[in-house]
């Protein structure tokens, strides 16, 4: 039901890995139907690469349904694409005209170095929540769960910061490879919540000291994370985030 | 507490606190500026302004203020230095293809440039007129008596190529105004639901009244409107 | 059924667990520093267990195939996660949960587990709001809850259509605080490609460093497997791309039985399938069926639009089959249904395998109680549905936003089509009490066992479980094995038994290489899976699933003459990881079909077409399949039936009836 007729070019980057260096190269592909994911175009893609007995393109994707946070590409130079709100895996080829073309390149920044074709390294990401992005809470220590009641305004706010997806698309989009809007969202999430104030302060230190050890660049506050984030996490964090790191640095 | 305030201003935040705080300063800089220099508009052959400008060169509160502008001025610029050289490191590999203006507007994504541009006026400006009234010396003294710095306006912008400057000048002022001004304030953690359309609305009409004001100066004299 | 001990402890049922707990052996601080533990998975019940472990003072290794612990799929869960809690004072209880997960399962469970899981899920709630998990609440601060199917109360918690996310970023949180604490060792991108066993006896793993590729050994003194499902085995399912069957499937080959592989579950509530270029299905959460009426048009083939359809000539067949619960019957019973609905002829879209869910009614609805609420008395059509849309946003906007995203339709506008497709395992690996699998030292925690969900999974349900599992279960029983393993010295690596391992998949591997076909990977598995969808799915029946198990033969011969895997060994190669997990879906899918054929009735997820009543609900067989079927792998793709008997003490075992 869904014969494709969309025609493409595709400039995709190949690079074998992390220590040599890598290159555009284009791919013309045909009767792509619009019904398509991204990804299943890239699949179709790959298919073809391995009939004719080419190494198909290397990408990163897991659950295909936008929320693993796995898929990264940076589609026509903005990362997931021309659709906000969404992830590369939920983009689908009914955003892109018969006879485009797309250039297809890797999350670039060197905290993100390139493992192969458009797989990128995000282990800082987890070293930066393993430096703080956590309430120190051993299983079994806890109190019932409407003991503490939290406003609900309070605890919205925690939510909308916590569904970040940590996919590095801020980064990816920021023009100083700045990891700020991820690091702000998980500082916020703990902040805004009463049972994150015992460890507030070393957070926001330890964290921001991570995140400048891996090498993400500085903010200048363009906005363009917030814009490209496919989970709309918002600008705010940053401040909160900013608020968050002053105060620690005043008390300690 | 030295080696964490160290860390503290080293720190990717620390920085950024940084830029806002000095940015800010500047801002404030460029009230009183405006303020003083918008006293040609009197039209009185610059005795109000002479006037001013005198209490500005004698004060000594002005005095020492001088030095702490300068003081922010260079902070401002090395720390945007440092923070663009860092910037630049943190991505080695740049894009085949990139779209910025679906996500942020130009000038928020060339302030460096724009500064660049500023900091380029900025030395024509100061050796037009700073230099000459600390310096080299005025040309002589108005009605009141006071130094005729005026005067020396007058000559300036009688050349159409200063005039030029001038415009490019504040054209770079006023973008870099447009983002800097509400971005000095999210640096500095303010951004608040209720308060944001208040940052912005004020940044936008301070740049949007500052700059016209600027503009206004070396073209209404260049025009003879003032004499 | 000399070979499968239980070990429920004895006493009642609501003292079984607390006995045990204060009786079983425990390990002191000090040989806890010396004792290593590998966790394979980092998912809900991976994550949960290795943080908790190490909080104990163990020892621990994790490794997960994605770039990070964070990416497991229990993150893609949505609707919620279930706790007896009675905060609603809907009349909820422990017992109540132990029940309806029993008869949820259809009686397919073991008592002494489910009633553990049922003790433990209110401590899970506590623990995940501690760690700053942000579960919804209403304006009074207290926690919200919603309905889910199978049940009468509310005891469902969640986060928006994000519980699975919420709940699994805190477990990685409280994983990654070991991390930085030192006391887990995170091996990321490395697969588990084999377990080292010494006499019997779990001692490790063979784990492939996905990046280099490079073949590692790892010493544990106890393994846990905590890899998730295998629906994967139909290619199309709502598990990621790559959630795989390899960890629990090399554990059986080295000795652990399989329980009830062909327990699938078919969740009802799914985007249909638009193309053959599809890869996965997205499914649309079950708290869906709480507001959405779904329904099919009372005409065959009837090719009107969804809106044109008058309200009386549409059928809401769950409403009329079953009053009682409506809409929100069990997954299975509402996923048959709608297949029953379209291989009628009532089905709709351009495929006609797909039913309506609507949310007209719940717009409205919402939009009356919102207009009241704004005091707007004579509120206008348009009004109404302003209102109530904001409401129905609030609730599932996300989801709503990712339906018109996949499928270019707005469903504020238009029903949405859904179709049942595969999402949950109820089968995994046969683990006792304490979740051992039969090879000593080696367990499975989460959908990787077979243990809780009997024949057929509840709503969130698997959120419970898996953080049941790691977080309050296995740090308890785990020392019943490890008391007795403190005198055991960490394994050199070069030991013999390390060394085979390693020699056989370094076989495998080079195997793939050699063959030089001419089909890709995918090519192999779209056949395997059309194979077990279209045989081993929602119904099966006996010509069909001796078809399918001659047909998988074929495919899998087909498979070891003729893929073709590109690139190399020692490299980043997507390709190769793909080869091996189709290779071992190629030998569970047989076996599933081989249980399906033995289970001669009907019960939850699976479905045999010859035994069913007259009104075509399942019909079970007590008298001669009321057991576990746990299999043996014998070699050569043969394998051993083992029966361990379900004895229900305490539950009266009757039909189950949703009407």
């Amino acid at each position: 039901m869904s014969q494709g007729n969309m025609n493409l070019t595709l400039k995709v980057w190949r690079q074998k890995n992390s220590k040599t260096n890598g290159q555009l190269v284009t791919y013309q592909l045909k009767d792509i139907s619009p019904d398509m994911s991204f990804l299943e175009m890239f699949d179709v893609l790959n298919e073809q690469l391995i009939v004719k007995g080419e190494e198909p393109v290397a990408f990163d994707h897991d659950c295909r349904e936008g929320i693993c946070g796995m898929c990264s590409m940076f589609i026509n130079g903005r990362p997931h694409g021309p659709k906000s709100k969404v992830t590369t895996c939920q983009l689908h080829m009914r955003s892109f005209k018969d006879g485009d073309t797309i250039v297809v390149e890797p999350w670039r920044a060197a905290a993100f170095p390139v493992i192969k074709d458009l797989t990128v390294d995000r282990s800082a990401f987890d070293r930066i929540i393993a430096k703080g992005g956590y309430i120190s809470v051993n299983t079994g220590n806890a109190q019932d769960a409407n003991n503490l009641p939290i406003p609900k305004p309070d605890a919205d706010a925690a939510f909308s910061a916590a569904a970040c997806i940590g996919c590095g698309a801020c980064v990816a989009t920021c023009k100083n490879s700045s990891a700020m809007l991820f690091v702000s969202a998980k500082i916020s999430q703990l902040a805004l919540l009463p049972q994150g104030q015992v460890e507030r302060t070393t957070r926001a230190k330890s964290m921001v000291a991570q995140m400048d050890e891996e090498g993400f660049g500085n903010c200048s506050n363009t906005g363009a994370c917030e814009v490209e984030c496919p989970k709309g996490i918002s600008l705010e964090n940053i401040a909160r985030m900013n608020r968050e790191f002053f105060a620690a640095n005043i008390k300690e | 507490m030295s080696n964490t305030s160290g860390k503290f201003l080293q720190s990717s935040l620390g920085k950024k606190l940084l830029m806002g705080l000095t940015g800010l300063f500047l801002v404030s800089f460029l009230l009183v500026h405006c303020f003083l220099n918008s006293f040609i508009f009197f039209n009185d052959g610059g005795l109000m302004f002479n006037q001013g400008a005198k209490f500005m060169a004698t004060n000594p509160i002005i005095r020492v203020m001088e030095y702490v502008l300068f003081a922010g001025l260079i902070l401002h610029m090395v720390q945007a230095l440092i923070l663009t050289m860092q910037n630049s490191k943190a991505r080695p590999v740049k894009y085949a293809f990139t779209n910025g203006a679906a996500n942020s507007k130009w000038y928020s994504r060339s302030m460096g440039i724009l500064g660049s541009l500023l900091l380029l006026f900025l030395v024509i400006h100061l050796a037009n007129f700073w230099v000459k009234s600390r310096f080299t010396g005025l040309p002589g003294v108005d009605a009141n008596g006071n130094e005729n710095l005026y005067l020396v306006m007058l000559e300036v912008f009688k050349n159409p190529l200063f005039v030029a400057v001038y415009m490019l000048g504040v054209f770079s002022l006023a973008f870099h105004l447009l983002h800097g001004f509400p971005s000095a304030f999210q640096s500095l953690g303010l951004n608040h639901k209720k308060y944001n359309p208040l940052i912005k609305g004020l940044g936008f009409w301070f740049t949007i009244i500052v700059c016209l004001l600027f503009a206004a100066m070396p073209i209404s004299i260049f025009c003879g409107l003032i004499k | 059924m000399s070979k499968l001990d239980s070990k429920i402890p004895e006493g009642s049922i609501d003292q079984k667990w607390s006995k045990y707990k204060s009786s079983v052996a425990l390990v002191n601080p000090a040989n806890k520093r010396s004792i290593e533990i590998i966790v394979v998975g980092s998912g809900l019940a991976g994550s949960s267990a290795a943080a908790s472990l190490a909080e104990m003072g163990y020892k621990v290794k994790v490794f997960c195939f994605q770039d990070s612990p964070r990416r497991a799929h229990s993150i893609a869960a949505q609707g919620g996660i279930n706790a007896a809690k009675n905060y609603q004072n809907d009349g909820d209880s422990t017992y109540r949960l132990f029940y309806d997960t029993i008869k949820g399962g259809d009686y397919r469970a073991r008592e002494g587990n489910v009633h553990r899981l049922a003790e433990v899920s209110a401590n899970i709630i506590d623990q995940c709001v501690a760690q700053g998990v942000p579960l919804a609440r209403e304006y009074g601060g207290m926690l919200s809850n919603r309905s889910f199917g199978g049940t009468q109360v509310q005891r469902t918690f969640y986060a928006a259509g994000q519980t699975g996310q919420q709940l699994l970023l805190g477990a990685y949180s409280a994983l990654e605080r070991q991390v930085g604490m030192g006391t887990v060792e995170m091996c990321s991108r490395h697969e588990m490609l084999e377990v080292v066993t010494i006499d019997g006896v779990a001692r490790g793993i063979i784990a492939r460093d996905l990046i280099t590729g490079k073949l590692e050994r790892h010493f544990g003194h106890a393994v846990l497997l905590c890899t998730g499902g295998y629906g994967n085995v139909f290619y199309l399912s709502t598990n990621a791309m790559g959630s795989n069957v390899t960890a629990a499937w090399k554990a059986h080959k080295k000795g652990a039985f399989f329980g009830n592989p062909c327990y699938t579950q078919i969740h009802p509530t799914c985007i249909p399938v638009s193309g053959d270029h599809q890869s996965k299905l997205t499914l649309m959460s079950e708290s869906l069926r709480n507001d959405g009426r779904i329904w099919v048009p009372k005409k065959q083939n009837d090719t009107r639009k969804a809106n044109e359809i008058p309200e009386e000539e549409r059928d809401y067949y769950l409403e009329r089959r079953y009053p009682a619960f409506g809409n929100l019957v069990p997954r299975d019973v509402a996923s048959r249904a709608a297949k029953e609905r379209c291989d009628a002829g009532y089905g709709v879209g351009a495929s006609k395998m797909a039913v309506y869910l609507d949310y007209k009614a719940a717009i409205d609805r919402y939009g009356h109680t919102q207009a009241i609420k704004n005091g707007v008395h004579n509120p206008t059509a348009e009004q109404l549905r302003t209102f109530g849309k904001e409401v129905v946003e609030e609730k599932y906007g996300n989801l709503f936003e990712m339906y018109e995203q996949i499928t270019g339709e707005n469903p504020y506008e238009v029903p949405m089509r859904i179709y049942p497709a595969v999402h949950y395992t109820m089968g995994g690996l046969w683990v006792d009490y304490n979740l051992m699998t039969t090879v000593p030292g080696m367990y499975a925690l989460g959908e990787a066992n077979f243990s809780d969900h009997g024949a057929n999974r509840l709503g969130a349900s698997a959120l419970m479980q898996g953080l049941a599992d790691g977080y309050f279960v296995i740090p308890y029983t785990i020392g019943s094995y490890l008391a007795n393993e403190i005198r055991t010295k960490a394994i050199p690596t070069d030991h013999e038994a390390f060394v085979e391992a390693e020699k056989a998949v370094q076989a495998q591997i080079d195997q793939f290489f050699a063959i030089k076909g001419t089909k890709s990977v995918d090519h192999f598995h779209k056949a395997l899976g059309k194979i077990m969808w279209e045989k081993c799915g929602m119904a099966r029946n006996e010509k069909g699933l001796k078809e399918a198990i001659e047909e998988i033969k074929i495919l899998r011969s087909e498979f070891w003459k003729d893929v073709r895997v590109t690139g190399t060994a020692d490299e980043f190669n997507p390709e190769l990881e793909k080869a091996g997990r189709v290779a071992d879906f190629l030998e569970l899918g047989e076996l599933m079909c081989i249980d399906a054929l033995n289970r001669n009735e009907s019960c939850g997820g699976h479905f045999r077409e010859e035994y069913q009543t007259e009104d075509g609900e399942a019909k079970r067989d007590d008298e001669n399949y009321k057991y576990v079927a746990a299999w043996e792998n014998k070699g050569n793709n043969t394998y051993e039936l083992h029966k361990e008997e379900l004895n229900f003490e305490v539950i009266k075992i009757a039909a189950r009836s949703y009407k």
